[in-house]
């Protein structure tokens, strides 16, 4: 027990390092923006990983709070003129609140009916802000977008974007990873296992399937306003169901109880959707993005019938079971 | 136009719209019986289905205009072939990822079928693109009035399937030995096996038989409301909004249902905001599961319930 926790505290470091020494190797700032958009998925894909992973609940909307975290801090600092980085902490603690409240009811629900509810959630949030565009900008987005600037320091470039979402991204890493190694996290695992057993020993299921909710809502919050942050720019389809699923996905890749295969996932899902856009527009000329979805949906189903614990954990059980065959 | 007529309008093109949520959710009513999953990739057998009959009936490019096809079959050669396609669309999926599956968990089996359905979505965004397609009505010809309401040749042709399809379907469960078979599956899998059903082979049927009942919806509103890549995820979700409304297990709940909620969206719709009509399934849903009832028809099976985790 005791070397697989330091092997992992290694890891830790071992990514740690590989952030800070990232940006000076990469010379093109749309590399770093692909990086700064991987970190801003981990946010994302972790608190999803909790929820899914360790409290055994389907979210299939998680884009909404991200959205919403996207649009609070765009609306609290274009629209009401506030300081960029009180935008930023209020958009955070203002969606971890709303997925509080949205938890109380969704919650009583489980299984099909979770899913689908959070599908329609996100159905409505998408309609939301593509009908009140006196607000939002409608279909055509919301612009100008104030860059995060902290006592006079702007975030004006994609590098320094690219620490501040990758220490945000550590830290959201290091708080999950806190809180599964905490006694939330046995709880939530006992609810997982079998939520009848957990209450009979007195763990209040639904109290820590909310608490968890929220911290992945805030955690999506935060992602979504240092998005609007770094781009300046948001718009409906950055946070439909697709994107829902892309998260789903991203979860699903990196192992669904898995805090750090997060980072993983969310890298994965990224390159490999970057990779197949580029040989899709090779194959059919003009052949629009959205296509990367059929490779997406089949990872989906290929990992949940036959690894449903994730690549990594699911790959080494295969190799594993090769090894023992030969 | 009067008020009056302008009810009788909403509830006319509810009535249509909402047999074609009746069929999904009879889909959804008879896999789930069978099998015990609720596939969300529902709504892709109505998309898939009607793609193949308009590639069928017309001329179409696809795979932006690498292939060019030119049959123009008549349109019910065509509606046959889309159902045919989806069918085997189906039988597919069951073989390839659900029958895998069928022992891990609830929320493996609930993302599996969703990311069917994103794969689904992107094989037909890839192969027909994002333009919105449709067919020609199934028979040409003035639009009737009743009340003041038009109602459109092809609408009666929607309705009148409708109605046929769930005939025959109650005719199929309780007359037929598979139908009977598969009720029993349904009823209690245990016992069905040890009478020597093979219920794997059932849970293709189920597949099947929703997959062509899908594929059937999406074909017969083509001619009424184009048909665009996109629409089998909300199809599907209100589907299944038909199915809770109907009591989850009723396949004639079912019906009522996605009558009801067609008929609900489109007076919404209309009298209170079009721009905000796919919500109101959603306001429809929210309020059906935190009552917690069984639906509003009928209280669904303790059992039933029970595999739903409520």
């Amino acid at each position: 027990m005791k070397t697989r926790f330091s092997l992992g505290q290694l890891a830790v470091w071992g990514l740690v390092a590989v952030v800070i020494a990232l940006p000076p190797l990469v010379k093109n700032n749309y590399q770093i923006f692909v990086v700064t958009l991987i970190g801003l998925y981990t946010m994302l894909t972790v608190g999803l990983s909790l929820v899914m992973g360790f409290a055994g609940q389907v979210s299939l909307g998680h884009a909404t709070f991200y959205g919403i975290g996207a649009y609070a801090a765009a609306l609290l600092s274009a629209m009401f003129g506030l300081p960029s980085w009180l935008a930023l902490i209020l958009a955070t603690a203002l969606t971890g609140l709303i997925g509080f409240f949205i938890g109380i009811p969704i919650f009583r629900l489980r299984g099909h009916y979770l899913a689908m509810a959070t599908l329609g959630l996100n159905v409505i949030f998408s309609l939301i802000i593509k009908n009140e565009a006196d607000i939002t900008g409608g279909p055509s987005g919301f612009a100008h977008i104030p860059p995060l600037s902290v006592g006079g320091f702007v975030f004006d470039s994609d590098t320094k974007m690219y620490y501040i979402v990758w220490f945000m991204a550590l830290a959201t890493l290091f708080i999950s990873m806190n809180v599964v190694n905490s006694r939330v996290g046995r709880a939530l695992r006992a609810i997982h296992t079998s939520e009848v057993a957990a209450e009979a020993l007195g763990v209040d299921a639904n109290t820590y399937k909310l608490r968890v909710f929220a911290l992945a809502a805030g955690f999506a919050g935060l992602s979504g306003a240092l998005y609007a942050q770094a781009i300046h720019f948001i718009s409906p389809s950055s946070f439909d169901i697709l994107v829902s699923v892309e998260l789903v996905t991203m979860t699903a890749i990196g192992g669904l109880a898995s805090v750090w295969g997060s980072v993983f996932g969310a890298a994965a899902v990224v390159f490999l959707g970057q990779f197949i856009r580029d040989r899709m527009n090779e194959l059919l000329e003009g052949a629009s993005g959205e296509q990367e979805i059929i490779v997406f949906g089949l990872i989906l189903v290929v990992i949940m019938v036959f690894m449903p614990e994730g690549v990594t954990a699911g790959g080494m059980k295969l190799l594993r079971r090769l090894r023992m065959e030969r | 136009m009067t008020f009056t007529e302008q009810l009788a309008q909403f509830i006319v093109s509810g009535i249509t719209q909402g047999s074609i949520y009746a069929l999904i959710a009879l889909g959804f009513v008879t896999i789930y019986n069978v099998t015990g999953i609720i596939n969300f990739s529902q709504g892709e057998f109505a998309v898939i289905g009607a793609f193949i009959a308009i590639t069928v009936a017309q001329k179409v490019n696809l795979f932006r205009g690498q292939f060019d096809v030119e049959l123009e079959w008549p349109v019910p050669v065509a509606a046959l072939i889309g159902v045919g396609g989806a069918v085997l669309v189906g039988v597919l999926l069951y073989r390839l990822g659900i029958q895998p599956a069928r022992h891990a968990s609830t929320l493996s089996q609930i993302v599996a079928t969703i990311g069917a359905s994103i794969a689904l979505r992107g094989l037909v965004l890839l192969a027909w693109g994002t333009d919105p397609y449709r067919i020609p009505p199934f028979t040409q010809g003035k639009p009737f009035k009743i009340l003041g309401a038009v109602i459109t040749r092809q609408s009666v042709w929607v309705m009148g399937l409708t109605v046929v399809v769930v005939v025959a379907l109650f005719l199929f469960f309780q007359y037929t030995l598979i139908g009977k078979a598969l009720r029993a599956s349904a009823a209690n899998p245990g016992a069905a096996r040890l009478m020597g059903i093979n219920t794997r082979r059932m849970g293709l049927i189920a597949f099947a038989l929703s997959a062509g009942l899908g594929a059937l919806g999406g074909i017969v509103i083509t001619p009424v409301t184009f048909m665009t890549y996109d629409r089998g995820l909300m199809l599907a979700l209100k589907g299944f909004v038909a199915m809770i409304m109907g009591g989850l297990t009723s396949p004639f709940g079912a019906v009522v249902g996605g009558l009801a909620l067609g008929i609900v969206e489109s007076l919404a719709a209309g009298l209170i905001s079009s721009g905000y009509k796919d919500a109101f399934a959603f306001a429809v849903l929210f309020v059906v599961l935190l009552v917690r009832l069984g639906g509003v028809f009928k209280r669904g099976s303790g059992e039933a319930l029970e595999r739903a985790g409520l």
